[in-house]
């Protein structure tokens, strides 16, 4: 049995990436919890967020998240989702700074507003919609999906993670908003993207399959 | 690279059914609301937004379920609208599987409830829906004036001053239909949708008035609006959502 658990600190909607899940394999045992008995159990962890930094890293901190995730980056698959990407960084200018898990040595930016595309219109923040995703090197996550495929994005800050640095994450994937930005990284047991799979339709879907059935090699 | 306009098909649910009424009257069936969102999605609709017009505390159980069964077989982001009232509501309608919600009425009784929402889940999931009536006569400076109560009642409020200011409260998304266009097949209000995606920094959509494909290209041309929602015409078959992307692609509008 593949036990998946969607690790639950209190921020926004689990709901959508587990029934994309159950979908995608109905034979999975899914659990959404921050109970670290079921997660150092679990075979995969989806480390999923929505919200503000400041309340997002205080709830991870108290649950110990952090640590959690810290041994299991050793030991087993981890699918890091939207702010679940962005809090694997060190540090984030949301809430006037926040210091994050560190996982990866990087930064989490805000989109600057008032920029305007080709059109001279307006770019809004949220960077909300179907963008691009660029591959930029070959991973098993993205087995069967399509270079620059359309995936659903909802935020307004992006990773710059520091790829000069010891412990520095690969940048797998790049889209490109007011600024070209990362949206996908990955380090061994860890891949993590600014998008959000569970609400991508398709290419969503078979990304979540992937990781199914990932063994956690790059 | 760039970020594709989005086609947002809407489904008025009322007692469990989509229907359509012509400018929030005269109002007629089209279908099952999860089958018709299945549909879509399969279709290639960006988003769909649910809204239970009549979101009286009787049908308040259907709709929770029927929005728990789209969100289990569509996944692209749903939208839910009406009688979000409360924090409650709003915490019961994401748990339910709904990605955002969309408040009108209580964000006028009470705007300290939008500021509330956004920090509580996020502004990423909180959109403003602003009913808008033209207001000002022939001959005077456009003006137009915010609705709630499904379009029944008159706030006294500028539509545009509005719109600044639930962004300022924390709204991400703001749905803006003109009710005097809602169900007419005349087009969107161009220079209403115009006026306000000009005057905040988030997304804007534009909702009510499309009678052809080529209204939807003009939204996005001339309204100057993120993503464009439809309802009839793709109800009753009029067009599809393949048809409706390759037009707008046709005008050289970036479509998924």
């Amino acid at each position: 049995m593949n036990r998946v658990v969607v690790i639950d600190y209190g921020m926004g909607n689990l709901h959508s990436v587990g029934k994309a899940l159950e979908y995608v394999d109905e034979n999975i045992s899914l659990t959404v919890s921050a109970d670290p008995q079921k997660i150092r159990d679990a075979d995969r962890l989806i480390f999923p967020g929505v919200g503000a930094m400041r309340d997002c890293m205080a709830e991870i901190k108290r649950l110990k998240i952090d640590e959690l995730l810290m041994q299991a980056r050793q030991e087993k698959p981890i699918l890091g989702i939207c702010v679940g990407m962005q809090a694997m960084l060190s540090f984030s200018e949301e809430n006037n700074g926040v210091d994050c898990i560190g996982l990866f040595p990087g930064e989490v930016k805000r989109f600057q507003e008032g920029q305007k595309d080709g059109n001279s219109d307006l770019l809004k923040v949220p960077h909300m919609g179907w963008n691009e995703v660029k591959q930029t090197s070959s991973h098993p996550m993205w087995q069967s999906i399509e270079n620059n495929s359309r995936f659903y994005f909802v935020h307004s800050f992006y990773a710059t993670p520091d790829t000069h640095q010891k412990n520095k994450a690969n940048i797998v994937g790049k889209s490109s908003y007011t600024v070209p930005f990362c949206s996908a990284i990955a380090d061994k047991n860890i891949f993590a993207v600014q998008f959000h799979p569970e609400k991508s339709q398709t290419v969503g879907l078979q990304l979540l399959k992937n990781f199914l059935s990932w063994n956690g090699e790059p | 690279m760039s970020l594709a306009k989005r086609i947002i098909p809407c489904l008025d649910c009322e007692n469990g059914r989509v229907v359509k009424g012509v400018k929030f009257l005269d109002i007629r069936d089209a279908g099952d609301p999860v089958e018709v969102s299945k549909r879509y999605c399969d279709q290639g609709a960006d988003e769909i937004i649910f809204l239970d017009i009549t979101a009286s505390s009787d049908n308040r159980e259907t709709t929770i379920h029927t929005v728990e069964s789209i969100a289990s077989q569509v996944f692209i982001p749903l939208t839910v609208g009406g009688g979000i009232r409360k924090l409650e509501d709003i915490r019961i309608m994401l748990r339910a599987g709904a990605d955002k919600v969309a408040i009108n009425t209580s964000a006028v009784m009470n705007p300290e409830f939008v500021k509330e929402a956004a920090e509580k889940f996020g502004s990423q999931c909180i959109v403003v829906a602003i009913d808008a009536k033209q207001v000002s006569l022939e001959g005077e400076p456009l003006r137009w004036e915010m609705f709630t109560h499904g379009g029944r009642k008159a706030t006294g409020l500028d539509a545009i001053e509005w719109a600044k200011r639930m962004v300022s409260y924390g709204a991400g998304e703001i749905l803006l239909t003109s009710m005097d266009r809602d169900g007419t097949k005349n087009g969107f209000d161009l220079a209403l949708n115009r006026a306000i995606s000009e005057a905040v920094s988030v997304p804007v959509i534009a909702s009510g008035g499309v009678g052809n494909l080529q209204h939807l290209v003009d939204g996005i041309v001339e309204g100057k609006v993120d993503a464009v929602l439809a309802a009839s015409i793709f109800h009753f078959g009029e067009y599809s959502i393949p048809e409706a992307k390759d037009y707008m692609a046709s005008k050289g509008i970036v479509v998924r």
